[in-house]
């Protein structure tokens, strides 16, 4: 099944095309990296599929509900552990989960028994009555994702989860992230191009608004006939970049 | 429940907030004994207990702005807000979701702010409870001056004109410091063009017993925080747009 239909999609800022007609099948419980350079129109994409923003043209399509006809059916349906570390700085791990359960509808046992879930799954046991700004850079993305999690999205966006944190953390973080993936339609977009390539199953790389390639990480290397895949990044934005 | 969680949210961020708290309750109750002290020594009737305590509740209501706003401005900044626009919350639920609980609180404000003047000889008859009916408009004004500040302004803005600008207005242009006939001309027409010394008067006639003066005073601070909290409303609506492009 199709998980994300992209028609056209088309961003315009006054004079800008931030992305520019945008053409991209995602499959159910694919994990799908995004990736380009600053300024390659991956956050305006995700912000537009989020219902964040609406396109100039084009439509994108949820599992067939449509982004701009229909965005308060499609965002029930997602939730996005956004780059910088979004918690609530006074509140308790526990409490944010419950935060999140009960902004997306459940109740207060339902949204206390799926928090309880959630700091299991995420080993948050030992730190789940503290509050959410003494925790260390890794405990917090680690809330990060299970917050966006306790709402079983059907869809779920990962802006740059491991940034910042150390290799440690990212490796156990990966751990996380490859558990999910069986169960859910995963768009990460990240910097980190070992990271799309450990946890991805397709990558898509955006040069100025613009889908340039979509395959595997040994597709893309293939096609540009490079010895590894950050040299076929390279190449692709490059390329493109003196085209343009 | 969206509404509700959000609110429940933003009670535990705001009660949390020990420095924020304490001053927002301590420093009105110590001008109160402050100006009492002063009375005591020195008989004004601007400063008389009866007098000054609708004064105080209303001046104490200026930091309910500072709570507000300082929470909006700074959730506006964060990545949790992106969180929540991505959510399905409505504009509703995160205009009441604001709202609500800083409403309870700043009723809990007013009772400290009599109970304190109690303490300092207040008579206790039912016009206090009038009284407290009465100041309710002035807090969702307040409210609202928070709402708006903080869907327009950047924290450290907000600090600035709630914590430093609406604080010191709310106290000059009301008549609690003193009155406003002493300075009279321009001074007093733009007081009497503002909701704070209407609060403050509606305040007054509450807890004095004169009834028929309470409406027209009122009307004004009525006036003020619908079209304050439509503005605000709007102004958020519209900001949650542009940061979010």
């Amino acid at each position: 099944m199709i998980a994300i239909k992209t028609d056209n999609l088309t961003k315009k800022f006054k004079n800008t095309t931030a992305v520019d007609n945008l053409n991209l099948e995602i499959n159910q419980n694919e994990l799908f990296a995004l990736l380009g350079v600053n300024g390659a129109g991956k956050t305006t994409t995700i912000k537009m599929l989020s219902c964040l923003i609406n396109p100039t043209e084009g439509d994108a399509f949820v599992f067939d509900i449509s982004i701009s006809k229909e965005p308060n059916k499609v965002k029930p349906l997602m939730n996005v552990s956004p780059q910088e570390t979004a918690v609530a700085p006074n509140l308790t791990v526990k409490e944010n989960l419950e935060l999140i359960g009960g902004i997306y509808g459940m109740d207060k046992k339902a949204a206390s028994e799926k928090a309880q879930n959630m700091i299991n799954l995420f080993g948050l046991e030992e730190i789940q009555n503290n509050r959410a700004k003494i925790l260390s850079g890794g405990y917090q993305r680690r809330l990060s994702i299970a917050m966006a999690l306790i709402s079983e999205p059907k869809l779920l966006f990962l802006d740059e989860p491991t940034l910042g944190l150390d290799v440690l953390a990212r490796r156990e973080l990966w751990k996380v992230i490859k558990n999910l993936k069986k169960d859910i339609t995963i768009i990460l977009t990240t910097h980190y191009l070992e990271e799309a390539v450990a946890l991805s199953d397709r990558i898509g790389i955006m040069v100025k608004g613009k889908l340039k390639i979509v395959g595997t990480a040994e597709k893309i290397i293939q096609t540009m006939n490079t010895d590894n895949f950050e040299d076929a990044f390279i190449a692709i934005s490059e390329d493109i970049g003196e085209k343009a | 429940m969206k509404m509700s969680a959000f609110a429940l949210r933003n009670t535990k961020e705001i009660l949390r907030d020990k420095l924020n708290l304490a001053f927002g309750l301590g420093f009105p109750i110590i001008v109160l004994l402050l100006l009492s002290a002063i009375q005591a020594n020195i008989p004004v009737e601007l400063f008389a207990i009866d007098h000054l305590t609708p004064g105080i509740c209303v001046f104490g209501l200026s930091f309910i702005s500072l709570f507000s706003g300082m929470l909006i401005a700074k959730d506006r900044t964060s990545s949790f807000m992106l969180r929540l626009y991505i959510s399905p919350m409505k504009s509703s639920d995160f205009i009441l979701g604001y709202t609500l609980p800083l409403l309870p609180m700043a009723m809990m404000q007013i009772i400290i702010c009599i109970i304190a003047a109690m303490a300092l000889g207040l008579s206790i008859n039912t016009n206090i409870l009038l009284t407290i009916v009465v100041l309710i408009p002035a807090a969702i004004l307040f409210i609202a001056i928070g709402l708006l500040c903080g869907s327009i302004f950047n924290e450290k803005q907000v600090s600035g004109i709630c914590g430093a600008l609406l604080t010191n207005l709310a106290a000059w242009l009301s008549g609690t410091w003193f009155d406003l006939d002493l300075i009279g001309g321009t001074f007093k027409t733009i007081a009497n063009l503002l909701p704070f010394y209407h609060a403050v008067e509606a305040g007054r006639a509450a807890m004095s017993g004169s009834f028929d003066m309470i409406i027209p005073h009122l009307l004004w601070v009525i006036g003020y925080g619908a079209a304050i909290m439509g503005f605000a409303v709007y102004a958020f609506a519209k900001k949650a747009k542009s940061d979010n492009k």
